[in-house]
């Protein structure tokens, strides 16, 4: 019987039980030993210039390696020259930087554009001394209007980029003027909703060790794909070859650690610079000021259908904070803009996006990177349509799903969907939560007038995974004389069990024990070529790259087993549950793998491939939410939350479910408590875990999966991906549900996060326009 | 100044500044690094350890606090046979981690709530974890293998 | 992120503590569990040049039944006072406060006597008791003072206690009617300090965070006495308060919560005596 779809427990797990992962700040390898430890100065202004800076006093500290700024930066290559600006050029192509007079300095040159971009950086002997010498640079402002928020960034009073002439750095989408497409649409509903900033928070920051001797450059990076952070590091001036990225033990990226960010090129070229090691982790504060954070955008919905609830058009107008630096330009609000109908057949669909700089910490992917936010806004949309129609929202969405006998489906806005079962998925979270009973409970809440309100949130979600599947992914297999075998991944891990997963499906092609299969990623030494880790693409790409070069090495075996059993090629089988090889029809004879590779050339089998995905895939499910509301002060306690998430056939229900779970949480995290504020200067006001709510085990129920597995025609294994899925469905999941429990006091939309304040003050409002409303009647 | 501490058993004595945290005790001198650190204001928990058996936050205890005293860390769980501690079992067969960082201060913090308290509710585990955030497992799994440690700790 | 420099000395005595302070003055800070100060002076907000580490003062850490009232060494860690068999009968809103303070791994090493000594108005265990008309011991180098914890919250972040003096004991006078206390205590999550919190033992209230310091709600307490509803007395709890705004609640919204968490505090306390 095959392994696959059965719950193993992880491989990874003795070593990081018993002994602790080894992530970056844990490396105890030769070439650091004494590594400096590198400290970043960071501005403590939102915008300004930089008129001075006076490192004196820092270098006489003890201990104090060098301080280094901009101005020490003459052994690096010079930028490409930048190009002529036109705001409406189409959206650079991919998640890449844009550059020109846009670009992003690695150490700030004479303008800082938000608080904690790094002006400087101090090595030192310890990290003691480091943050004592640090303290004593001194740099010199002067201030300029800051651009805290996208309205500020619009009105363009002060520019970010004084070369750009603007403010807003992308545009893209389609025309969305055309207000014909709600004539004869009953029930219009027109509003503002924000997804708002928040943070990526691994619980590992972001971490970097670098050694250069011998023209070489080893970088340690807490990346999640080591080849993508070795391109970006040739910007220090050392072609591809020369450097080798090593991805240890990474704890945790959520999008934030694709690649390497410009404090991590820093680190290398100091290491290079100076000739000593250097070593670099980041304090929580410096991450809540400078890794990257993800959503942050404004959105504008009109959404209009019959009273019997068919929907007839939707238009979706996207604002994005991209934050000081447009680190992915206008990828995220495409993203939005091609899921933005979801997983409706809206007749008529318009959606365009528009992106802004402004003094915040750089945005780029989180956890479902643009999705979250096109589920969220029409998850939102619906209920509220369905609220003012006044309709039950789990009908409305029955009523306007996609419906199984149209895939493959192509969105009005361009996504082609591969497969989907939209209302079955909604159709098991209602029975597994009980719907109806929870509607009648909330109905006697209301008759009663009772304090605390009880809210059901629905969410039917779809989502692009794997959007670079044309990218593919690459394995290597090698089965050894001793039968064992090793697999060198492309794909990267940082908690999702990568390596579980792929030696089962080595067990499960070739019948060689998990237990005997040893999978490597991370090395761009071993793995020159690889793509990695994001996008929930691991599994169908990197995946279906195993069970590939796995068929692949099969071959061979075969060839060299029919050899040896002196028998056709076609009649020498393999016995995947014993990994036995034998001829047909004579079961006395047998050859084990340690047998068969020793026959091959260097005693070893091996097979090279990258696997490559026509299109991406499309998963998709629904959640319901039960929340209960205290309308005398606004608390919101999550009772329940129930899914299901459809991504194809289950490998190890084990790792999908804590993929599911883990999205889940976060998901509810950005609805319920979590956001990165600033104030009216720029300032942040989040930056300890004191003040950003991230959120605990005491906020959250455990949670309720329900399987459902469709599979898609895309890839052999038929998954898709679902690394993101949860977050993605789980946020309009819980609004909608606080949204609910107090629509009957006239509540129609609450912005995100739900804080007490936000709902109790959206019940006060409501109850005032409605007082107004009855008192004008009369 | 000089401090002394009984590490997993082991004594371990060393010259450091004054102001040294246990945490950076713990992983520079004893070269003890599982023990994570996550935040600098006693907020996530990643530097969970076990002073005199009782779970504390070492980055926020100095070395110079703990002088005299027993640390447990992550390492020194297991028996000397190597066999894991039920916790650390639990966490394995539950799937209660993932990237692994928050770990080694979750099963701590665990292993000194189920001291306290051998048979807690979903309830009980859930608010004792209030100071240790975990970003990968949504906590389902945690508390999971908290329960689980705890009924087999207890059958 | 690392405090900066200092120098530490750990007394052995209460008495030897009070004489290091004078011997280092201004410059000088007790160290109690810590978990106020370290993580202030990681953050470099705080930059004390010597810490004056109290915690071997086994003298200091104790909980006594003195009959009319329940004497608390100032090092009693939260941990302890939360499970102490003493409070949970005499005094069970003290004993239920202190199992609110932070976490699990704070309350290991928080001590009352810390949480006091630091006047935070957003503590929790100051309003207890304030509500629990406590009384505070504090030795100096002149002597032996006791200060009514009503006089006691000076200001923000200040405490009657003079500079070098030593908090050693809490003096809590056993509630007439144990059963009849509330806590409530309104967060964002679980960890997280009050936004607005509320303590009653029979009709004392005291309010968290709706001031500089921790505070009596004196309007409802005195419409309490003079005979009026649960209801119209909750009204008033916001009466005489100076709540400030920041991200997690605007001042009226706290004045808000403070009116809902009194009422139910109320009904609370009545409801359990």
């Amino acid at each position: 019987m095959s392994i696959l779809g059965t719950r193993v427990i992880r491989t990874e797990d003795p070593r990081l039980l018993t002994a602790g992962g080894i992530y970056v700040d844990d490396l105890r390898e030769p070439e650091l030993d004494g590594a400096a430890r590198a400290t970043f100065v960071r501005s403590t202004v939102a915008h300004a210039l930089i008129t001075g800076i006076d490192t004196s006093a820092a270098l006489e500290q003890p201990g104090v390696i060098a301080v280094l700024t901009a101005a020490d930066m003459t052994d690096l290559p010079p930028p490409p020259p930048a190009g002529e600006f036109d705001p409406d050029a189409p959206a650079v192509e991919g998640p890449l930087p844009l550059g020109g007079v846009w670009s992003e300095p690695l150490l700030a040159v004479d303008r800082v554009r938000f608080v904690g971009e790094p002006v400087a950086i101090v090595l030192t002997d310890s990290t003691y001394q480091g943050e004592d010498a640090a303290e004593l640079v001194s740099v010199d402002y002067e201030q300029l209007p800051a651009v805290p928020s996208i309205e500020a960034a619009l009105a363009a009073g002060s520019l970010l980029f004084p070369d750009a002439g603007t403010n807003v750095c992308q545009k893209g989408g389609q025309d969305t003027s055309d207000e014909s497409i709600f004539d004869g649409c009953e029930v219009v509903v027109e509003g503002d909703i924000v997804n708002q900033r928040v943070a990526c928070l691994p619980m590992e920051g972001r971490s970097t060790a670098a050694a250069f001797s011998g023209g070489k450059l080893t970088v340690w990076a807490s990346t999640q794909n080591a080849q993508l952070s070795r391109l970006i590091l040739t910007a220090i001036g050392l072609p591809p070859d020369a450097i080798r990225v090593v991805a240890p033990d990474v704890g945790g990226g959520f999008g934030a650690k694709i690649g390497v960010d410009r404090e991590s090129i820093i680190v290398a070229w100091a290491a290079k610079h100076t000739g000593r090691p250097v070593r670099w982790v980041e304090t929580r504060n410096e991450n809540l000021l400078a890794m990257t954070q993800g959503r942050a955008q404004e959105l504008h919905i009109k959404i209009g259908g019959s009273r019997d609830g068919h929907i007839k058009a939707y238009r979706l107008n996207v604002l994005q904070d991209t934050g000081a630096y447009a680190r992915m330009s206008g990828f995220l609000p495409s993203l939005t803009v091609l899921m933005a109908p979801g997983v409706y057949d809206i007749p008529a669909v318009q959606a365009d996006y528009k992106v802004v700089v402004t003094d915040g910490t750089p945005i780029a992917a989180y956890r479902g990177a643009g999705r979250p936010e096109a589920a969220a806004t029409i998850e939102r949309a619906v209920d509220w349509f369905a609220a003012e129609a006044g309709l039950d929202p789990a009908r409305v969405r029955k009523l306007n799903f996609i419906k199984p006998g149209q895939f493959p489906f192509v969105t009005k806005t361009g996504a082609p969907y591969d497969s989907g079962e939209y209302e079955a998925a909604l159709d098991k979270v209602l029975a597994k939560a009980g719907y109806e009973e929870l509607r009648a409970e909330q109905r006697r809440r209301r008759e009663a007038g009772a304090a605390r309100q009880l809210g059901i949130g629905l969410a039917s979600y779809v989502e692009v995974t794997a959007g670079d599947a044309g990218a593919g992914e690459t394995c290597k297999i090698d089965v050894h004389s001793d039968g064992t075998a090793t697999v060198y991944t492309g794909s990267s891990a940082h908690g999702q069990g990568h390596h579980t997963a792929f030696a089962m499906l080595v067990q499960a092609e070739l019948g060689i024990p998990m237990d005997k299969v040893e999978v490597i990623h991370g090395d761009t030494d071993l793995i020159p070529d690889g793509v990695g880790t994001y996008a929930s693409r691991s599994l169908q790409l990197g995946g279906s790259a195993v069970q590939k070069a796995a068929l692949e090495v099969k071959d061979e075996a075969a060839r060299q087993a029919a050899a040896l059993f002196e028998a056709a090629e076609a009649d020498v089988v393999l016995d995947a549950d014993t990994g036995l090889w034998q001829v047909r029809g004579d079961p006395d004879k047998s050859l084990t793998w340690a047998q068969v590779a020793s026959e091959a050339e260097g005693g070893t089998l091996m097979a090279n491939v990258r696997f490559t995905q026509a299109m991406p895939t499309f998963p998709f499910g629904s959640q319901l939410s039960l929340v209960e509301v205290d309308t005398e002060t606004g608390k919101v306690t999550l009772l329940r939350h129930v899914t299901c998430d459809d991504a194809g056939p289950v490998l190890n229900p084990v790792l999908m479910e804590g993929q599911r779970h883990g999205g889940i949480a976060q998901g509810a995290a950005q609805a319920l408590c979590e956001e990165v504020l600033y104030d009216a200067d720029g300032n942040p006001l989040t930056s300890t875990l004191a003040d950003y709510g991230a959120i605990t085990a005491a906020e959250l129920p455990s949670f309720e999966l329900v399987t459902s597995e469709t599979p898609t025609h895309l890839n052999p294994l038929g998954v898709k991906g679902i690394g993101e899925a949860g977050t993605i469905g789980a946020t309009p999941a819980v609004q909608n549900a606080v949204i609910d429990a107090v629509s009957h006091l006239g509540v129609r939309h609450i912005d995100m996060p739900l804080t007490p304040e936000r709902v109790w003050t959206a019940i006060q409002s409501a109850g005032l326009r409605r007082h107004v409303r009855e008192a004008s009647a009369k | 100044m000089k401090v002394e501490l009984t590490v997993n058993g082991k004594d371990i004595t060393a010259d450091v500044e004054d102001r040294t945290l246990l945490v950076h005790f713990l992983r520079d001198v004893a070269d003890l690094t599982a023990t994570n650190i996550g935040c600098e204001t006693t907020s996530c928990g990643a530097c969970t350890v076990l002073l005199d058996g009782e779970s504390v936050k070492s980055c926020t205890v100095l070395a110079a606090q703990a002088d005299g005293r027993s640390v447990t860390t992550l390492e020194g769980l297991a028996s000397d046979a190597g066999e894991m501690h039920p916790v650390q079992k639990a966490f394995h067969e539950e799937h209660g981690l993932q990237c692994g960082y928050c770990t080694p201060g979750m099963v701590m913090a665990i292993v000194s709530l189920l001291r306290e308290n051998p048979s807690p509710t979903e309830e009980q585990v859930r608010a004792g974890l209030e100071g240790n955030i975990c970003r990968c497992t949504g906590y389902h799994n945690i508390v999971k293998a908290a329960l689980s440690a705890a009924s087999g700790v207890n059958p | 992120m690392i405090p900066p420099a200092f120098t530490y000395r750990r007394a052995s005595s209460a008495d030897e503590a009070i004489a290091l302070a004078a011997e280092y003055g201004d410059d000088a800070k007790y160290l109690a569990g810590g978990h106020s100060l370290l993580p202030l002076m990681k953050l470099r907000f705080a930059a004390p040049s010597v810490l004056i580490d109290l915690g071997r003062l086994p003298e200091l850490s104790y909980i006594r039944d003195e009959r009319t009232y329940v004497a608390i060494g100032a090092l009693t860690r939260h941990h302890d006072v939360q499970h102490s068999p003493v409070l949970a009968a005499q005094i069970p809103l003290l004993a239920h406060t202190a199992g609110r303070v932070g976490d699990p791994q704070i309350r290991h090493r928080g001590t009352i006597g810390g949480s006091v000594a630091h006047g935070d108005a957003a503590s929790d265990l100051p309003a207890a008791l304030l509500a629990l008309d406590a009384t505070f011991v504090a030795r100096g180098p002149s002597g032996t003072r006791s200060v009514q914890a009503a006089g006691f919250f000076k200001g923000i972040f200040e405490t009657d206690l003079e500079p070098g003096e030593l908090l050693t004991e809490i003096q809590v006078p056993k509630p007439a009617v144990p059963a009849a206390w509330s806590f409530q205590k309104f967060t964002k999550r679980a960890i997280d300090w009050a936004i607005v919190g509320v303590a009653v033992q029979g009709h004392a209230i005291a309010l968290i965070n709706m001031g500089t310091t921790p505070l009596r709600a004196t309007a409802a307490e005195a419409a309490l006495a003079s005979g009026a509803s649960i209801a119209d007395a909750a009204a008033l709890a916001a009466e005489g308060t100076s709540a400030g705004s920041d991200i997690h609640a605007t001042k009226a919204f706290r004045e808000h919560l403070a009116r809902v968490l009194v009422k139910r505090a109320l009904e609370e306390a009545g409801a359990r005596s």
